[in-house]
């Protein structure tokens, strides 16, 4: 087996069922809640991490305790208690339930309609299923391949211990410990998350996502994903998940670092689905996320994100356009329903000549939510013939929620390009009475409205999940329609 | 001691001076207190973020002219609107200047604010409107708390007004730093009709700081046409805070041409109170050297069927930095609103900078809003053509940046304006053209 595509993996998912092995990380208890140098101590102990490691965590720590937490979003939410909460406990092995017929039927409900398998939808929802361990397991395969090509693709922690001189040269140099409040507390508590590294002219033969479908080691509260791209390589990774995750974990805090090296490529797709809280805006996750990718000579780092889920989402995808010719972009859908707030958008900061960026930014509001874009677009004044365009368009759904751009555009060269628009409307009643002559019912016609008003950022995800992200977004707008 | 002490101690001077009632009192002591606790805005605002203060703020003004000064009509003819009739309210120093001016109160009230406010019969009027729409943040409050001259317009019902009103500060630099906090208050009764020009010129180079807060209240059906021309030296500086209420079916509109000063700061905010209301703003800024120019613009919608339309222009040369900074709020109940907001520029020099921020918060469903903002270069194949056709080129840039900011000029509607402007205009760019082709 030189070679195992995608293509192959779809024969043997059809072909032969197969399950899952658990990954249980060490089994420990559960850290007492609060925040402090010792605790931050033990994490790093607790993971057996070099010295320099534990140095980097209580540097970032000391950064964050003289920090302020940000209140210049456009989101209103309790503050979470850093001093309440644990920050670390054993990855969770019990299953929570013993058959699928526990699990809230809304949330199975849910899951027919993403048409996910059976086995995968006990795996989601965390019920108890036989682990056969197969001799070949598709997991393995996959790293067999990627070994193959010189691929390193595992968690951070196991990085620190095996990659330490990349770790170390890379990790904080695209998200310094001292950014901001959540990605100092993140640096300081990191428990685990990801790390890529594609050598120098390899092109990644997957999309990594498949591979994290397969092998997902659970979202951890502050997950760190740092990702290297060498000269001349590419890669395409995809984080999260198009099924809703219930996560006891209130704040989200992660970090993910893009590295793209001369003429390298990486493209980040994320779709993001948790748990956004119930109709009356009561729970729901708070995700404070702090995304950055760095551009180096003919590089292109593109971020693609469906934003469906998360009570708060307060997130803002950047690129440093650092090198020559290199090409940043942004693709966002970000869909608001009842309570939910998101104040999402990106940044390009250009630096290198003949850069370019592009900025498509759709956001979808219903019932009484905020969705607010905020991005910056930055060209400095060594930055010659750089371009941007950026579009952002709001629909708004009900007479409830809010749109809402803040956009900030700094140019200091003069052969800088800049264009920027911003539309904000509602779903036509003409269009909704043309559909319906047709015979297509309202809500239908509503859905293949919003995907059409979404359908260029849809296009720009992996093909599989754009799929499942279209039937999300049907998912996540259902019943907004009056 | 900065200037926020001096400031604050001579308020204290001031208050004694002043013969107000415990109305105005209360008003002033309230304002101060406000700015006491503020202070001038600082980077740290999110308002503020692209302009500083600082260069403007440490020198020594003083705050209260000693002598007045004449001047002759002759000497600054130029900066009026000259072949126009028209009504004139000059201010010296500070100081209204009452050879130089033309007011009436033939029927309708054009005269001043000291005099509306120690006069019993403006009493309900000032206490109706003075103070009203201005915001409670620092600048405006400073102002409203030093506020004694500066026009006073009251347009009674139904009154086209035939002439346009100029409104002129000048500083004569008789002083080595001057601060002027001029105060107007504009209120145009139902179906009524008036349009002003204003200006701040100062005569020599020393510093000045104008902190002006301008009033106005549209009514019912009312037209207000408001020309500012900021073409000041680079030794002023200007704050202006124009804050205007518009009450159903009036038609407010605000054109800024910022062609000089050494900072420039406009802060003009929109609310409209009632329904069927139109607003326009629109500006152009051609600055270079060191200026600094931040156009700061609010529409707030507040009821439903209402438009907005906001064009700024900008050509931005030498080492001159440009803001736009345009809000757009919409309420949950303006239905059917139609705001739509333009921002174009045009940056001829490496150092120049421009910093634009458009800004939509949304709060309605059946809206159509729109921004457009871009940063651009002149077109070389347009450039290209009329080098073909024999046209220098700096002749032909000047061409193209005219044609670039025409959109503002062709909503002016008085003509004499235009030709001024145009002038200007061509001033700047360094041609001697009329662009009347």
């Amino acid at each position: 087996m030189s070679k195992y595509t995608e293509d192959d993996l779809r024969e043997e998912l059809k072909t032969k069922e197969y399950e899952y092995g658990f990954y249980t990380d060490i089994e420990s208890d559960t850290f007492p809640i609060g925040l402090n140098e010792d605790i931050v101590k033990a994490i790093s102990l607790k993971k057996g991490e070099p010295q320099w490691m534990t140095d980097w965590r209580l540097e970032a720590f000391k950064a964050w305790k003289e920090m302020i937490e940000p209140e210049w979003a456009n989101v209103s939410y309790v503050k979470p208690d850093f001093q309440g909460i644990s920050y670390y406990s054993a990855p969770n092995s019990k299953p929570k339930y013993d058959s699928l017929d526990e699990v809230d039927p809304e949330l199975l409900a849910t899951f027919a309609k993403l048409g996910i398998s059976l086995d995968e939808q006990k795996k989601l929802s965390g019920v108890a299923m036989d682990v056969v361990v197969d001799s070949v397991s598709v997991a393995t395969t996959f790293k067999k391949t990627l070994g193959e090509k010189g691929i390193i693709f595992c968690s951070i922690s196991e990085a620190i211990k095996e990659y330490p001189e990349l770790v170390k040269k890379y990790i904080g140099s695209v998200v310094p410990q001292r950014d901001n409040f959540y990605a100092a507390l993140n640096s300081a508590v990191f428990s685990d998350g990801s790390f890529c590294y594609i050598p120098k002219g390899v092109r990644c033969p997957m999309e990594l996502s498949t591979y994290f479908r397969i092998n997902q080691a659970g979202t951890g509260q502050f997950e760190r994903t740092l990702v290297i791209a060498d000269e001349g390589s590419y890669v395409s990774y995809l984080e999260g998940c198009t099924a809703p995750s219930r996560d006891e974990n209130q704040l989200h805090a992660a970090v993910v670092e893009l590295i793209a090296l001369d003429n390298a490529e990486i493209k980040y797709s994320t779709v993001q689905n948790w748990y956004p809280g119930n109709a009356e805006g009561k729970g729901g996750v708070y995700n404070f996320v702090t995304k950055r990718g760095i551009c180096e000579k003919n590089a292109k780092i593109s971020w693609t994100q469906v934003e469906t889920g998360s009570a708060i989402t307060w997130k803002y995808p950047s690129c440093i356009l650092k090198g020559d010719n290199s090409v940043g972009e942004f693709y966002s859908i970000a869909v608001t329903n009842n309570f939910q707030q998101a104040d999402t958008g990106t940044k390009m900061i250009h630096l290198g000549k003949n850069t370019k960026s592009t900025i498509i930014s759709k956001g979808i509001s219903a019932g009484k939510s905020q969705n607010s874009y905020r991005g910056l677009v930055k060209i400095s004044p060594n930055a010659d013939n750089a371009r941007n365009f950026s579009q952002c368009d709001s629909l708004l759904m009900g007479n409830d929620c809010g749109a809402h751009t803040f956009p900030y555009i700094e140019a200091k060269n003069k052969t800088a390009k800049i264009e920027h628009e911003a539309t904000t409307s509602k779903i036509g009643e003409d269009q909704i009475f043309y559909c319906n002559q047709r015979g297509i019912s309202t809500e239908k016609a509503i859905a293949l409205i919003v995907n059409g008003f979404s359908k260029d950022v849809l296009n720009k995800l992996p093909m599989e999940f754009a799929v499942e992200a279209k039937k999300l977004l049907e998912i996540s707008l259902e019943g907004s329609v009056g | 001691m900065d200037l926020k002490e001096k400031l604050l101690s001579s308020f204290l001077v001031f208050e004694n001076q002043l013969e107000d009632d415990a109305y105005m009192n209360d008003v002033r002591n309230d304002a101060i207190t406000a700015f006491e606790e503020k202070g001038f805005p600082t980077k740290k605002e999110e308002a503020w973020k692209y302009t500083s203060l600082n260069s403007v703020l440490k020198e020594d003004y003083s705050i209260f002219p000693k002598q007045e000064n004449a001047i002759e009509f002759n000497d600054i003819k130029k900066y009026f609107i000259h072949d126009i009739d028209s009504y004139k309210i000059v201010f010296i120093d500070g100081k209204y200047s009452s050879h130089l001016s033309q007011t009436t109160h033939d029927g309708m009230d054009i005269c001043l604010m000291s005099a509306a406010m120690s006069k019993p019969k403006y009493r309900l009027h000032i206490e109706n409107y003075f103070n009203k729409v201005a915001t409670k943040d620092s600048l405006p409050s400073l102002n409203t708390a030093f506020s004694s001259e500066g026009a006073y317009i009251h347009i009674p019902k139904n009154k086209m007004v035939a002439k346009p009103i100029q409104i002129l500060h000048f500083s004569t630099g008789n002083e080595s730093a001057i601060m002027l906090q001029p105060r107007n208050l504009i209120v145009i009764d139902e179906n009524s009709h008036v349009q002003i020009i204003e200006r701040h010129q100062s005569l020599s180079n020393n510093a000045v700081l104008t902190n002006s807060v301008t009033e106005i209240f549209a009514n019912k059906r009312a037209i207000v046409d408001y020309y500012k021309i900021q073409n000041d030296n680079l030794n002023a500086s200007l704050i202006d805070n124009t804050f205007i209420n518009q009450k159903r079916e009036s038609v407010a509109s605000v054109h800024t041409f910022a062609f000089g000063g050494k900072l420039v700061r406009n802060n003009l905010n929109f609310y409209q109170n009632g329904e069927r209301i139109d607003s326009t703003l629109k500006g152009i800024t051609i600055i270079g050297d060191k200026q600094h120019v931040d156009h700061n613009t609010l529409v707030h919608h507040i009821e439903p069927n209402c438009e907005s339309h906001q064009d700024y222009k900008g050509i931005f040369g030498e080492n001159s930095t440009g803001v736009f900074n345009g809000k757009i709020i919409v309420n949950k109940e303006a239905q059917k609103t139609n705001a739509f907001q333009a921002n174009n520029n045009i940056l001829v020099s490496d150092k120049a900078t421009i910093n634009t921020k458009p800004q939509l918060e949304i709060f309605a469903d059946d809206v159509k809003c729109s921004h457009g903002c871009t940063i651009g270069q002149l077109d070389e194949t347009a450039m290209f053509y009329m080098r073909t056709r024999g046209i220098p080129e700096k002749e032909a840039k000047a061409l193209l940046m005219y044609a670039f900011s025409n959109n503002v000029l062709s909503s002016v509607k008085i003509p004499e304006i235009k030709q001024r402007i145009t002038k200007i205009i061509a001033n700047k760019l360094g041609v001697n053209m009329g662009f009347d082709l």
